[in-house]
């Protein structure tokens, strides 16, 4: 109980001492975890649903291999569930190999599939190891309604140039930061919005301040349902900005072993694009994500 | 549909439940245990009692979102560890029951104490055995403010991932769902119910001699 | 970059999210919420207090408010609201009815609970000197009940304050914005500078609140309500004595 006041008083005191001190950063790595207890993977997935799913597909498959699985979905954004990975309070992530190359190295140009890998497999931090990539995709994209793509005759990103300063931008706070988000717009297209509207990530509230009005263009992606449901036309990414995006598994190189690389692997072999949007649209009727991951590896023969 | 749902996800909406009432009464109970010798010390010494008060309501402004993340940097916990989410609604806790200690300490007739020190009781005797005794029901209404409100403030947790009630939240969110957001919503409500009216059960079984003259 | 650096960075201190802007939208939707509370608990507190009808009921629904999580009301009257509500208002109506939901329990409770705390020998003295009922409420159980009702309008206010930066999950502007943005981008001294200035907000306005109090509470009453305090000075006294005995 000392210590627990000790703690709490600490806690205060630090509180109250923060303006004055700069401290360390605890979304930077600690370093310090050793990553989760005996065998058990912890599986994470990013906040928003495709994620999820992602994950519980690794882990009904794991499970059904007798591997010893938890679960820690909706973390946050890759700057949140990155440092988790390293700290050791998630093993296994599925990642999206454009966005986490341009995440770990921003000054990336590589954008076919094979290229990212092959720089992503260079830059994965140490500890780090990347599993075989599926042929799904899930591209950030920039999306207007067809009415503002007919106002002002938008096909392409680089058509946003010339008017852009008349349109908001909607996307994930991160994106504000991010050289595949607002930055990129800026240095490689020249592309300066009015604003920057900090939304959610391809969530409800992109997809709704778009279809309302608040924002003109909105971030969100390629595998949404909602892209064919509201009739949005998605903006041709003519120089590239967004790089390949191909699902792949990323895992504590220490809790690797071959169970879980063929299991997974397996998995990456027979995941497509289609099935990603499928998916996700049977997630927005309501079905449970955990039944809608044994339905796919049933059907896939993996269970 | 709404029935399906519920059904199909049960194994999962109990598990968030049982975290949810974990994550609850844990933070509860330490801060209790914290706030009362910080508030018997408030009540002791009447030139700290608005230094130790006052320092303890400002920790409550302290955004709970900010708290839970800014406390792994003071902890050196890892940042989906649960332990932050324990330590921020221990904070809380304590930050709403050290006046309240306080003040139920304060609360007892001088009398009383007069009367304890009469029959001999040392200090802490009479510390335990009278005025504490006397102040249960004013500790007790401080507790199931707490209770009640680490319930709610708990489901922010979802934010970080920390899976409880607020899960529901977000994940109803994110696909649009009502479903799980209604499902989430009564089972805090109905959890907070439940843990209000316990304490009020505790409060009345710790204090037989108030019975009477309640009912009266 | 440290905090303080984050601080003193002008580039933070000017333009559409700027820290003067934030902490300007954050007051506004306070004040709103605030207002609108004030406009529905004071005079419903009144009416309870007066005619001490519905307490129970009142204080029923106070407790149960409170126990309704925030952001799982928030995200429900958002997907309720967002097929009718248009524009930016659906971002700004479910925040400020979770606010008002918040804020109604305490000024509900500090107003009836204050007119009935008037003292009955101050009510019974103005009865005697021929006082209608109203002018015994207006002149009497009101000004009696004012610290009480400035307490529950001060919890209220630092719950909207610290709870309005659930605005920023909507995607609105204020305080919020800086923690839930720090969060997103993995940017430690962002949320940090964000939950220090929420707070530095809510100190700021605690002290206005004793100030306000001490003008408008009728030096009388401040001095009744002082009285009972002198206990505990007797108390630590005494205690003081047994320890030293």
């Amino acid at each position: 109980m000392k210590k627990l006041i000790a703690i709490s008083a600490l806690a205060a005191a630090s509180l109250l001492a923060l303006s004055g001190c700069s401290g360390g950063d605890p979304l930077a790595s600690a370093g310090a975890g050793t990553g989760s207890s005996g065998d058990q993977v912890i599986i994470g997935s990013a906040d928003f649903t495709e994620s999820q799913l992602i994950a519980s597909i690794y882990s009904e498959a794991l499970q059904a291999a007798g591997v010893d699985v938890k679960e820690q979905f909706n973390i946050g954004s890759r700057e949140v569930y990155m440092e988790a990975l390293q700290d050791g309070s998630i093993d296994l992530i599925p990642e999206y190999s454009g966005a986490l190359l341009k995440y770990l190295d921003t000054s990336s140009t590589a954008s076919t599939t094979d290229d990212v890998l092959a720089e992503l497999a260079t830059q994965l931090p140490t500890g780090t190891s990347l599993l075989d990539h599926s042929l799904a995709e899930d591209k950030d994209v920039l999306a207007v309604t067809s009415d503002t793509a007919a106002k002002y005759d938008l096909e392409k990103i680089s058509d946003l140039a010339p008017v852009a300063a008349e349109l908001s931008l909607g996307g994930p706070p991160e994106w504000k930061t991010r050289v595949n988000g607002v930055i990129g717009l800026v240095d490689v297209y020249g592309i300066n919005f009015r604003e920057f509207v900090s939304l959610d990530a391809g969530g409800p509230l992109t997809m709704t301040a778009l279809t309302s009005g608040q924002i003109q263009v909105g971030d969100i992606f390629s595998t949404d349902p909602g892209v064919t449901d509201n009739d949005l036309v998605v903006l041709e990414d003519d120089k590239s900005l967004f790089a390949a995006e191909n699902v792949v598994p990323v895992i504590t190189t220490a809790k690797l072993d071959s169970t879980i690389a063929e299991t997974l692997n397996a998995v990456s072999a027979q995941l497509t694009t289609k099935d990603l949007i499928r998916m996700n649209s049977e997630a927005s009727s309501g079905t449970n994500l955990a039944e809608i991951a044994i339905a796919w590896l049933t059907d896939a023969d993996l269970i | 549909m709404t029935v399906d749902w519920i059904w199909s996800n049960l194994p999962r909406i109990t598990e968030l439940t049982l975290n949810h009432i974990g994550l609850t009464v844990i933070p509860t109970i330490l801060g209790l245990i914290v706030a009362l010798p910080l508030g018997w010390w408030a009540h002791r010494s009447r030139r700290s009692y608005p230094a130790i008060v006052g320092a303890a309501s400002l920790l409550y402004t302290v955004p709970s979102l900010a708290l839970f993340v800014i406390l792994p940097q003071i902890l050196g916990t890892r940042i989906l560890d649960p332990i932050n989410v324990v330590v921020a609604l221990t904070v809380y806790t304590i930050s709403l029951l050290v006046r309240v200690v306080a003040d139920g300490l304060n609360s007892v007739p001088h009398e009383t104490v007069q009367a304890a020190d009469a029959m001999g009781y040392r200090a802490w005797q009479r510390l335990v055995l009278v005025e504490l005794p006397n102040a249960i029901p004013v500790i007790a209404a401080g507790l199931r403010i707490a209770v009640v409100s680490n319930v709610s403030i708990l489901t922010m947790a979802a934010l970080l991932g920390i899976p409880q009630l607020g899960t529901l939240f977000t994940q109803g969110f994110q696909l649009r769902l009502y479903v799980p957001l209604v499902t989430g919503i009564l089972l805090c409500v109905a959890l907070a119910i439940a843990f209000d009216s316990l304490i009020v059960w505790l409060g009345r079984l710790l204090t037989p001699w108030r019975q009477k003259t309640v009912t009266a | 970059m440290s905090l303080l650096e984050w601080f003193l960075d002008p580039a933070h201190w000017s333009g559409a999210d700027g820290i003067p802007m934030q902490i300007g939208v954050h007051l506004f939707y306070s004040a709103v919420a605030l207002a609108l509370s004030l406009l529905f608990a004071v005079p419903l507190g009144i009416y309870i207090g007066f005619t001490g009808k519905g307490e129970g009921i009142v204080a029923g629904i106070a407790n149960a408010l409170r126990a309704l999580p925030t952001l799982g009301l928030l995200v429900l009257l958002f997907l309720l609201l967002s097929p009718v509500v248009p524009g930016q208002l659906v971002y700004g109506i479910p925040t400020v009815i979770v606010l008002v939901l918040l804020a109604v329990p305490p000024i509900l409770t500090g107003t009836y609970a204050g007119i009935q705390a008037a003292d009955t020998e101050a009510v019974n003295a103005a009865r005697g000197m021929g006082y209608s009922q109203v002018q015994i409420l207006w002149f009497v159980q009101l000004p009696c009940a004012l610290p009480l009702l400035l307490s529950g309008v001060r919890s209220s206010t630092l719950q909207i304050v610290s709870t309005a930066t659930v605005a920023a999950y909507l995607g609105l502007q204020g305080l919020g914005r800086f923690i839930l943005d720090g969060r997103a981008q993995g940017d430690f001294s962002q949320m940090a500078a964000g939950a220090i200035l929420l707070a530095a907000l809510a100190l700021i306005l605690e002290l206005a609140f004793i100030a306000v109090g001490r003008l408008i509470v009728s030096p009388g009453l401040q001095r009744t309500t002082r009285a009972p305090r002198k206990i505990v000075p007797t108390t630590a006294t005494a205690a003081i004595r047994l320890t030293a005995s």
